[in-house]
């Protein structure tokens, strides 16, 4: 069985985004980077399987850039067996971003029976890789799982909608599955894990080694800026007991009357 | 003026607000809503108040419930013969899913969650958020048409009066092909509650509530004025609170009118996930709590104290 996991290096959520001088993308030279933190259910969810079917392998991919590995790292320092890094600017649209998978996977030479990716990377929110890299592969696809089980020769995936609502559905393999939080509890790479990490096999490739070129941008950005800052609001202590219901009752009205919200 | 073709998910016979909010928005562009399986007269004619001039109902076997591919497969061979430059549609947990496959199926870019756009001839220029609202940028599609666009509900707001036609009903018969990942079974949630990404107001919980049981208030206050009951990082981490609640980089970004935080002191993650809240409020004993410096109207106090008084207050004042 061939288990893939597609994996994005992501600034760490606690990073104070500063738009690049240039305002083509953020700056990046004192960034943190981290697993993007929806791609850890996923490499724990390929390992869970792994250690279901003896003889399975976990391979991850990555499209990025070079200057930190830390994400392929930790994934192979959590138990997967060898990483793909398809080596790429870290602004790169979600439509070249899933073609390189795809390439990649490929290029493996492996048939994959299952890929893993996380819902969404915390870096530009799109929510297309998984679905656009199914569609690519002409393969089925379920985001936002939050559960996972076999099914016969099937699987039985839930898929968390509006309200924390499930659609419970049943997918032939090969499939694309896209984890939610929830899904499991991504386990802490051990010390011996993170050792035996530094010897595993870890291929590199270029764009142009996956069939991608500056052609297959879809989406273009420009004009990163910060948000517009709020100005500062009314304040007031409600500490004293004796006075709560004085400044709540001056709250609501001004929710009624100032905000109009209510 | 550029061919437009806004897909609007219909849930329980309605569409989802978020079309209007598009159609609104697309006035004077060509226009026209297509919808998966029936829809009754009275929503036609919304949408026609709303600026659509055609409303196809798109009709063919196993398209009874959603399937990514089932959905796919119809919506590209519709597409595919109308000639559309651009395709809307709601950023809601279906168009979120749906509408990459589709893209990549006419190898076209999509542009998600989209909180602001215009049209400068016939060039799309969006605005939408990255790193859940920590920075804006400029957005723009290239490569083949059609382009696709994904807008985030609440975002653009409601046109304050419809442009005020009437639209065309018809019918056209679609395939929704191989599909290999099939809905078996629908688990609706505990609460019949908005979701959180489309909620009007909410209400959320941080670690200061420092069990489940103590959501119990905030659940009050929700029933009175018609919220959804969110959560931070903190509160679903120490399990006081379900993974779906969670407000935040790594959980729902939502830009309710009304966002209410007990206990919540703001970490970074937090604050991108909620800052384009309409109106903030904020309840913390800490006065120095992060959260203050986004909130509209701050009080320091203990939440225990201050939320059953706000629920008694919002009672009076709704009735």
């Amino acid at each position: 069985m061939n288990i893939f996991v597609c994996v994005k290096q992501v600034p760490d959520t606690e990073t104070k985004v500063q738009p690049s001088a240039d305002g083509t993308f953020i700056e990046t030279s004192s960034i943190k980077w981290i697993m993007n933190p929806y791609d850890e259910f996923a490499v724990e969810q390929a390992l869970l399987v792994k250690a279901d079917n003896p003889g399975a392998t976990v391979t991850v991919v990555r499209v990025g850039g070079v200057k930190d590995t830390e994400a392929l790292r930790t994934a192979l320092a959590m138990g997967a067996d060898d990483a793909i890094l398809v080596e790429a600017e870290d602004n790169l649209d979600s439509y070249s971003i899933a073609k390189a998978l795809k390439g990649a996977i490929e290029k493996s030479g492996k048939q994959p029976d299952v890929i893993f990716a996380g819902k969404q990377g915390i870096d530009d929110d799109c929510l297309q890789v998984p679905q656009v890299l199914a569609q690519m592969m002409d393969l089925p696809s379920v985001s936002v799982i939050v559960g996972y089980e076999k099914s016969g020769d099937k699987l039985s995936v839930k898929r968390e909608v509006e309200g924390g609502a499930l659609e419970v559905y049943e997918v032939s393999t090969p499939c694309v599955l896209a984890t939610n939080k929830g899904i499991n509890t991504p386990r802490y790479a051990s010390l011996p894990g993170i050792m035996k990490a530094k010897r595993k096999p870890m291929q590199q490739l270029s764009l142009a080694d996956v069939g991608v070129s500056a052609d297959d941008r879809r989406v273009k950005y420009s004009d990163f800026q910060l948000p517009p800052e709020k100005p500062a609001g009314k304040k007031f202590d409600a500490t004293d007991e004796a006075k709560q219901h004085e400044v709540v009752a001056e709250v609501v009205k001004l929710l009624r009357e100032e905000a109009k919200v209510i | 003026m550029s061919k437009v073709l806004v897909f609007s998910e219909v849930s329980k016979d309605k569409i989802k607000p978020v079309t209007l909010e598009i159609l609104g928005k697309l006035q004077g562009q060509e226009v026209e809503v297509a919808v998966i399986g029936d829809l009754g007269d009275d929503q036609v004619k919304v949408l026609g108040e709303y600026g659509a001039k055609q409303v196809h109902k798109l009709k063919g076997s196993n398209l009874d419930k959603y399937s990514p591919e089932g959905y796919t497969n119809a919506l590209k061979g519709f597409i595919q013969s109308g000639g559309y430059d651009y395709v809307f549609a709601g950023a809601t947990a279906l168009g979120k899913d749906m509408v990459p496959r589709l893209a990549t199926a006419f190898e076209a870019g999509l542009a998600s969650d989209v909180v602001n756009f215009l049209f400068e001839g016939d060039s799309f220029k969006g605005t939408r958020p990255l790193f859940a609202g920590k920075c804006l940028a400029k957005v723009e599609i290239q490569g083949p048409k059609p382009h696709f666009i994904t807008i985030r509900p609440n975002a653009l707001g409601m046109p304050e009066t419809p442009a005020g036609g009437s639209a065309q009903a018809s019918e056209a018969a679609v395939d929704a092909g191989n599909i290999r990942a099939i809905v078996k079974e629908i688990v609706a949630s505990a609460s019949e509650k908005v979701d959180l990404t489309e909620a009007n107001i909410i209400i959320s919980g941080g670690r200061a509530m420092k069990n489940s049981e103590n959501f119990k208030i905030l659940h009050e206050c929700a029933e009175v004025i018609g919220a959804t009951v969110g959560a931070s990082r903190a509160a679903v981490d120490s399990g006081y609170a379900s993974p779906d609640m969670q407000v935040g980089q790594t959980g729902k970004t939502v830009s309710p009118s009304l966002y209410i935080a007990c206990g919540i002191s703001g970490a970074i993650q937090h604050l991108a996930g909620m800052r384009t809240s309409k109106v903030i409020v904020a309840i913390n004993t800490d006065p120095d709590a992060p959260i203050f410096t986004k909130a509209d109207y701050g009080i320091v106090g203990d939440l225990f104290q201050i939320v059953p008084i706000l629920t008694e207050e919002f009672k009076k004042i709704l009735g």
